[in-house]
C-alpha cells in the first residue's frame, strides 16, 4: 500500500443544498492509493449526492474535492474521467447498439495508439470473461452481463480510481459472487469506492466502510466494527427492515 | 409626435400578430411538448376557409372568427386521432410526421386550388394618426389577440378542463393516477391548438396573400417565439411576443421588414441559448 | 466485419460501373437528370451522416447546401476559374457550421431545439438572400440577384485551365466520382476511432462522457463534416444548372433531404443515396403528370415512413435477405443476425 502523503482522493467540507433541502453537510472524506472503500447508508442518507459531487454530475454548494492534490471541484464529467477516475453508474450506461467489443474498444481508445487500444480491449474482455460474447450486441444481453460490460468500459480506461454505484444491483447470487471476486482482483492495483445496499455483498468485499446518515458521515471504520455498531444498526438496518 | 404614435401603434399590432400566430402552437407545445410543424399549414387552412366562406357570401366576421377556427379545430381533431396519438413521447418523430403533414397539406391545397394567391378585402378601413395613415384592421388584430389571451387565461384558470390541463402539464403521471384520461386531454388540446391556428389564419387572411405556401412565412417566427416563451402558455407567449414583436417592428421601421424578421429570429435564437427553458422556465415559473 | 467490407466493395464497384455505363445507355436528358439525382445523393449523405451516425437532428441542412451553392457562384464569377471556387464552397459552409455548431453544442441546447434553431437559421438565410435584389448587393463582380437568383454562373473548368469548360458528360463523371469519394471518405471515418466515438456518443452520451470524451467536440466535428459535404453538393448543384436561386434555402429543401434519409434508412450510408434517387425520381414523375402536386406525394411518403417503416428501406431489405439466407441455411448463426439488427439501433 502506498504511503504517499498526498491522498488519492480528498473531500473537504462538501455541502450540497437543493433549495431548502440540505442533502450533504460538511462531509470530509479521505481515500488512500489502492484503497477499497464501501459507502453505505439508508435511502436519502446523502450517499448518491456525495457520489455525484465526486463524479462531476453535481457541483457542491460548498467545499472542495481533490484528486492527488489537484482541485477537481465542479470539473466536467469528461475532465474528471481524464484525471483517471472511472465511474460505473447505478443504471447501466452502456452503448446498447454496439457490440461488447466495440463498447470496450471505444473506452480503451482515448489517447492511445491503435495497437495499445486493441491490446487493452482484448485483455479487458479476457479479464471479465466476455471474450465469448465479444460480438454480441450489448442491448440484447442479460442485465448482469451488461453490468460487466459497463465495468469493462470503466476498466478499459485504465483509471487510478474506480467508483462503482451499486454494482451488484439486479444480479443473481452467482453473479454477485463473481463480481465480488472481480472487485477484489481489481483492488490489487486500483483504488475503488463502492456504493452499495446489499449487506451480503458488503461483507464479501469490504475492508473499510463509511456510513452516511442524514447527509453526514455517521461512522467510518473496519467493516466488522461498523456492522457491530449499535447506531448503524439503528439507522441502517432498522430502516431496511421497516 | 405623430410618428411616435404611429410607430407605437405598429409595434402593438406587431405584438398582437405574433400573439395570434404563436398561441395555437404554444398551447400544443406547452401542454403536450409537441412541436407541431404543420402549424403554418393549419393557419393556411384557416385562411382558405375564410376566403371560401366570404366568396360564398358568408359574413366575413362570422367566417374568420367562427367558421375558420371550427373547421381547422375539426381538422386538428382528425389529425390527432389518425397521426399524433401514435407518436406521443417521441418528440423528433412527431416533428417529422407533422412536417410530412405540412407538406401534404400544401400539396393537397395546391392540387385543389392551384398556386395562385387569393385574398379577401379587409372589413375595416384605415384611420389617421396625425398626418400618417394607419391600418384600422390593426385594431381588429389587437382586439382579437387580447381577447384570445384573456379567454385562454379564464379557461385555464376557472374551468374544470383548465384545471385538468394545468395538472397534466405539471405532472402527466400524477394526473392519470387521479383518474384523468390524458389521451382525451391531449386530443382536445391538439384540437384547441389547431382551432387557434385556424383563427389566426382567418384573422390574418385579409392582410396576407392566401396561398398554399403561406404557412412557411409564419412557421419559424411561431416556433422560435414559443420556445423563447417557455412552457407557460399565456405568460410565455405573451412576454415572448412582446419582446420579439418589439424587436421586429423597431428594426423593420429603421430598415426593412425583411431585416426586421431576421432580427426577430436572431434575437430569439440567442435568447434560447441563454434561457434554454424559455423566459418562463427561468422567471414566472408558477404562471399559466 | 467481413460482410461489412464486402458490402463496401460491392457498393463502390456498382458505383463505378454506373459511372461508366450510364453515358452509353442513356441520352443527354437522362444523363443530366441522373446528374442532379447524384447531387441530391451527396446532399443526402451529409444529412445521413450527422443524423444517422451523429444523432444530430438538423432541420436546416439546406443552409449548408445553399451556402455551398452561393459561395461557388460568387467565387466562380469573381475568380474566372472554378478550382478556388470549389474549395471555398466547401470551406465556407464548414466555417459557418463551426460557428453555429459551437453556439448550439457548447450551449447545451437539446435535440429538438437544435432542430428548431437549424430550421430558423435556414429561414434567416432564405430571407436575407431573397432580399438581395438590386445593384447594391454585389460581392466583387457578382450580383446576388435576390429572389431571381444568379444566372449564367461559370461552370467547372479543367483545374488550372479556365478556358476548358467541362461538358455535361464530363460533369456527370465529376459528380458521381465525388459521390463515390464522399461515400468512401465517410466509410473511412466511421471505421476510424473518430467514427467509433461519434457513434458511441449517439448510443450513450453519458457513458461516452464518463470514459473521457467530450460529446460537444465530437458533435461539432460531425456537424462540420456534414456541412462540408452539403457544401460540395450545393456547389455541384450550381454547376448542374449554371444557376442558383434562394429556393435552395427553402424549407422544402431541408424537408426533402430528411425524407431521403428516412426513406432510405437511418444509420446507413447506402440508404440516403438510394432514398435520394428514389424520391427525386418520384418527384420528377409526379411533376410530369400534373394531377397531383409533388408536395402531397412527399408529405404522404414522410408521414407513412415515420409511422410504418421508421427504420427505412435499406435495413428492411437487408433484414429480409439475411432472414431468408438464415432460414435456408437452417441453423443460421444467431449472433450474425443480432449483429446486423444491432447496427441499426436508432438514437
Amino acid at each position: 500500500m502506498s504511503t504517499s502523503s498526498v491522498p488519492l482522493l480528498e473531500a473537504k467540507g462538501l455541502t450540497m443544498r437543493f433549495g431548502g433541502v440540505t442533502a450533504n453537510e460538511d462531509v470530509n472524506f479521505l481515500l488512500r492509493e489502492v484503497e477499497l472503500r464501501c459507502l453505505i447508508g439508508p435511502n436519502g442518507a446523502g450517499k448518491s449526492t456525495f457520489f455525484k459531487m465526486l463524479t462531476g454530475q453535481l457541483t457542491p454548494s460548498e467545499g472542495k474535492v481533490f484528486f492527488r492534490g489537484q482541485d477537481i471541484t465542479g470539473a466536467k464529467s469528461h475532465e474528471i474521467a481524464r484525471h483517471g477516475i472511472g465511474i460505473k453508474t447505478q443504471i447501466p450506461n452502456v452503448f446498447n447498439g454496439l457490440s461488447v467489443h466495440e463498447n470496450i474498444f471505444v473506452a480503451a481508445a482515448r489517447n492511445k495508439s491503435m495497437q495499445q487500444t486493441k491490446r487493452i480491449a482484448s485483455a479487458t474482455l479476457e479479464r471479465l470473461g466476455l471474450t465469448g460474447i465479444a460480438h454480441r450486441i450489448v442491448g440484447q444481453l442479460a442485465h448482469g452481463q451488461r453490468q460487466w460490460v459497463e465495468i469493462g468500459t470503466v476498466l478499459a480506461q485504465e483509471p487510478e480510481l474506480i467508483l462503482l454505484d451499486e454494482p451488484a444491483a439486479g444480479m443473481t447470487h452467482e453473479e454477485i459472487v463473481r463480481t465480488a471476486e472481480l472487485i477484489r482482483e481489481i483492488n490489487k492495483t486500483q483504488a475503488i469506492i463502492v456504493v452499495e445496499h446489499d449487506m451480503q455483498f458488503i461483507r464479501m468485499i469490504a475492508k473499510t466502510v463509511t456510513v452516511f446518515n442524514q447527509g453526514r458521515i455517521l461512522i467510518e471504520d473496519d467493516v466488522d466494527v461498523v456492522l457491530a455498531d449499535q447506531r448503524v444498526r439503528d439507522v441502517y438496518l432498522g430502516k431496511q427492515a421497516a | 409626435m405623430d410618428l411616435i404614435g404611429l410607430v407605437s401603434f405598429n409595434v402593438l399590432v406587431g405584438i398582437g400578430t405574433l400573439v395570434l400566430i404563436t398561441v395555437g402552437l404554444g398551447v400544443i407545445y406547452g401542454m403536450m411538448k409537441i412541436i407541431n410543424l404543420a402549424h403554418g399549414e393549419f393557419m393556411m387552412l384557416g385562411a382558405y376557409t375564410t376566403v371560401i366562406s366570404v366568396t360564398n357570401g358568408i359574413n366575413i366576421w362570422l367566417a374568420m372568427l367562427v367558421i375558420a377556427p371550427l373547421v381547422v379545430g375539426i381538422v386538428g381533431l382528425i389529425v390527432e386521432r389518425l397521426l399524433i396519438r401514435f407518436l406521443y413521447g417521441r418528440m423528433i418523430d412527431t416533428m417529422l410526421a407533422t412536417w410530412g403533414l405540412s407538406l401534404a397539406l400544401i400539396g393537397l391545397m395546391t392540387t385543389i386550388f392551384g398556386n395562385d394567391v387569393r385574398g379577401v378585402p379587409a372589413p375595416v378601413g384605415g384611420f389617421s394618426i396625425g398626418n400618417f395613415g394607419a391600418s384600422g384592421y390593426g385594431i381588429v388584430i389587437l382586439i382579437v389577440a387580447a381577447l384570445t389571451l384573456v379567454g385562454l387565461f379564464c379557461m385555464l384558470r376557472y374551468t374544470r378542463y383548465g384545471l385538468i390541463v394545468r395538472a397534466t402539464m405539471q405532472n402527466a403521471n400524477m394526473a392519470s393516477a387521479l383518474g384523468v384520461a390524458p389521451s382525451r386531454i391531449y386530443m382536445s388540446t391538439f384540437a384547441l391548438g389547431a382551432a387557434l391556428a385556424g383563427l389566426a389564419g382567418g384573422v390574418l387572411a385579409p392582410i396576407s396573400g392566401v396561398s398554399p405556401v403561406m404557412g412557411a412565412a409564419f412557421i419559424a417566427k411561431a416556433f422560435i417565439t414559443v420556445l423563447g416563451g417557455g412552457a407557460a402558455i399565456i405568460t410565455g407567449t405573451g412576454l415572448a411576443s412582446m419582446i420579439f414583436g418589439f424587436i421586429n417592428e423597431i428594426v423593420s421601421f429603421k430598415s426593412t421588414p425583411v431585416l426586421g424578421e431576421v432580427a426577430l429570429l436572431a434575437a430569439a435564437i440567442v435568447m434560447i441559448r441563454i434561457l434554454p427553458q424559455g423566459i418562463t422556465g427561468r422567471f414566472f415559473k408558477r404562471s399559466i | 466485419m467481413k460482410s461489412a467490407l464486402a458490402s463496401f466493395i460491392t457498393v463502390v464497384a456498382l458505383g463505378i460501373v454506373l459511372m461508366f455505363a450510364l453515358p452509353h445507355t442513356t441520352d443527354m436528358f437522362g444523363l443530366m437528370q441522373m446528374t442532379v439525382f447524384v447531387v441530391m445523393a451527396i446532399f443526402a449523405l451529409s444529412q445521413g451522416f450527422i443524423w444517422g451516425y451523429g444523432g444530430i437532428m438538423s432541420f436546416g441542412q439546406a443552409a449548408f447546401f445553399g451556402l455551398g451553392g452561393y459561395t461557388y457562384a460568387v467565387a466562380a464569377i469573381n475568380f474566372g476559374d472554378s478550382t478556388g471556387a470549389v474549395a471555398l464552397a466547401i470551406i465556407v459552409p464548414g466555417l459557418f457550421a463551426a460557428l453555429l455548431g459551437y453556439f448550439m453544442f457548447y450551449g447545451r441546447i437539446s435535440d429538438a431545439y437544435i432542430g428548431v434553431i437549424t430550421l430558423t437559421v435556414t429561414v434567416i438565410l432564405f430571407n436575407l438572400i431573397n432580399a438581395t435584389s438590386g445593384d447594391w448587393y454585389t460581392i466583387g463582380n457578382a450580383p446576388l440577384g435576390g429572389f431571381n437568383g444568379m444566372p449564367s454562373v461559370p461552370t467547372l473548368n479543367m483545374p488550372g485551365d479556365p478556358s476548358t469548360i467541362l461538358d455535361p458528360e464530363q460533369l456527370w463523371y465529376v459528380t458521381i466520382a465525388t459521390l463515390i469519394l464522399v461515400y468512401v471518405l465517410l466509410r473511412g471515418i466511421l471505421a476510424s476511432r473518430l467514427g467509433r466515438v461519434i457513434v458511441a456518443i449517439r448510443e450513450n452520451e453519458t457513458r461516452a462522457t464518463l470514459i473521457g470524451y467530450d460529446p460537444r467536440l465530437y458533435k461539432l466535428i460531425t456537424f462540420i463534416i456534414g456541412a462540408m459535404i452539403a457544401g460540395i453538393g450545393g456547389c455541384l448543384y450550381t454547376n448542374w444548372g449554371a444557376f442558383i436561386s434562394p429556393t435552395v434555402f427553402a424549407l422544402a429543401m431541408s424537408a426533402q433531404v430528411i425524407i431521403y434519409v428516412l426513406v432510405g434508412g437511418l444509420g446507413t450510408l447506402l440508404g440516403p443515396i438510394l432514398g435520394a434517387v428514389l424520391i427525386q425520381w418520384l418527384i420528377s414523375f409526379a411533376g410530369s403528370q400534373s394531377a397531383v402536386d409533388s408536395n402531397l406525394v412527399l408529405g404522404v411518403v414522410l408521414v407513412a415512413f415515420v409511422l410504418l417503416v421508421p427504420q427505412g428501406l435499406v435495413p428492411v431489405v437487408r433484414d429480409t435477405i439475411t432472414g431468408f439466407w438464415q432460414r435456408r441455411a437452417g441453423t443460421g448463426s444467431e449472433e450474425q443476425k443480432q449483429t446486423t439488427r444491432g447496427a441499426e439501433v436508432r438514437s
